[in-house]
């Protein structure tokens, strides 16, 4: 492939990740800030943003470490949050599946909310790219949200221990959490899910944590799921 | 190594290994529907679960419920579901916190 169309590509990329920016330095910096007033050190709040690259499964470990969840369900629960990837994993395959493996992974490595969002946007508006093309795409809004999300969570990490407590910010965890996930509370099954998880999560809350949330996590995956067969099977 | 790098090292590999799944494994191959199905519901069904507890008994007020953190909550809530805006969620619902922290205290 001509170089020029390869850098096009990426450059598209680049300018159809940037609105994302605009999410993801404040939410690097919050996990800085949060990270660093648990007691964290540089290295250990860089290293998850870099090794890891998920913002709320990150949170997730972080607010079950601070309640002392014993560290397997720690990784599961935040291993949990993550499960969509695989969901994004699948709908890519059949764009990048024709790449070598390690630009496979190196695509695997990068792959979050804006950068499979970014990049399916771009696919569906033009067609025909070829593998290589998109690749050069995804890997140029890729490049940049993964810059920017380590820059912020060190950016947040150095203001941390500076703010002051009436900022109050205990509760920008729990507010963060529910900006994720109200946007997609879009039809009566995402509701009943999310219904379901709160009143299980309350209710089996003095169960060691983690393990009510577990419960609730899936009864709540079981009830949109069926909220949403009985809406199909009741429609014509 | 303590418990912080263990969760760092594990759950980066966990992730990794999600994401690498389908592109790895390669294909074109769909997962089956029902998997899809419950797939779809993973992030309402986890995060409200998660966040409950923390609004209703937060801890800077010792697990005491505070009008302030409800209120901001909802707010959050609301915005987020009406705009589809992260960002304006976040900023509604902590607006929201610092207006009542400051009126009621």
């Amino acid at each position: 492939m001509p170089l020029s169309t390869h850098r096009r590509a990426f450059f598209r990329g680049m300018r159809d990740g940037a609105p994302f920016l605009i999410v993801i330095v404040p939410f690097g910096m919050l996990f800085g800030v949060v990270a660093r007033e648990a007691g964290w050190d540089m290295a250990q709040i860089l290293g998850m943003s870099v090794l890891v690259i998920a913002g709320a499964s990150q949170f997730t470990a972080l607010q079950l470490m601070q309640d002392h969840a014993p560290t397997f369900i720690v990784i599961l629960t935040a291993t949990v949050v993550n499960l969509r990837h695989a969901m994004y994993s699948a709908s890519l395959a059949p764009h990048l599946g024709p790449l070598p493996l390690w630009k496979r992974a190196l695509v695997a490595y990068a792959l979050v909310d804006q950068t499979y969002g970014s990049a399916m946007h771009r696919y569906a508006l033009a067609p025909g790219l070829s593998p290589a093309e998109k690749a050069a795409v995804f890997f140029g809004c890729a490049t940049q949200t993964c810059i920017v999300w380590y820059a912020a969570t060190v950016a947040g990490a150095l203001l941390g221990s500076g703010l002051p407590p009436a900022l109050a910010l205990d509760f920008a965890v729990p507010i963060a959490f529910i900006a994720i996930f109200a946007p997609a509370l879009r039809s009566l099954p995402h509701l009943a899910a999310a219904l379901v998880s709160v009143v299980v999560a309350l209710l089996l809350a003095s169960l060691p944590y983690g393990l009510g949330l577990i419960a609730a996590a899936m009864l709540a995956m079981l009830a949109g799921a069926a909220v949403e067969l009985a809406l199909e099977r009741r429609r014509p | 190594m303590s418990q912080i790098w263990i969760v760092i090292l594990g759950l980066g590999l966990t992730t990794f290994l999600l994401r690498f799944s389908f592109l790895g494994l390669i294909g074109d191959r769909e997962l089956p529907a029902w998997a899809l199905r419950l797939l779809r519901y993973v992030p309402v069904a986890v995060m409200p679960g998660l966040v409950a507890p923390l609004v209703v008994w937060p801890a800077a007020t010792g697990g005491e419920a505070d009008p302030a953190r409800l209120v901001a909550a909802a707010v959050a809530l609301g915005v987020g579901a009406w705009t589809r805006s992260v960002l304006g969620a976040i900023l509604g619902g902590m607006g929201a916190l610092y207006l009542m922290l400051w009126t009621i205290g």
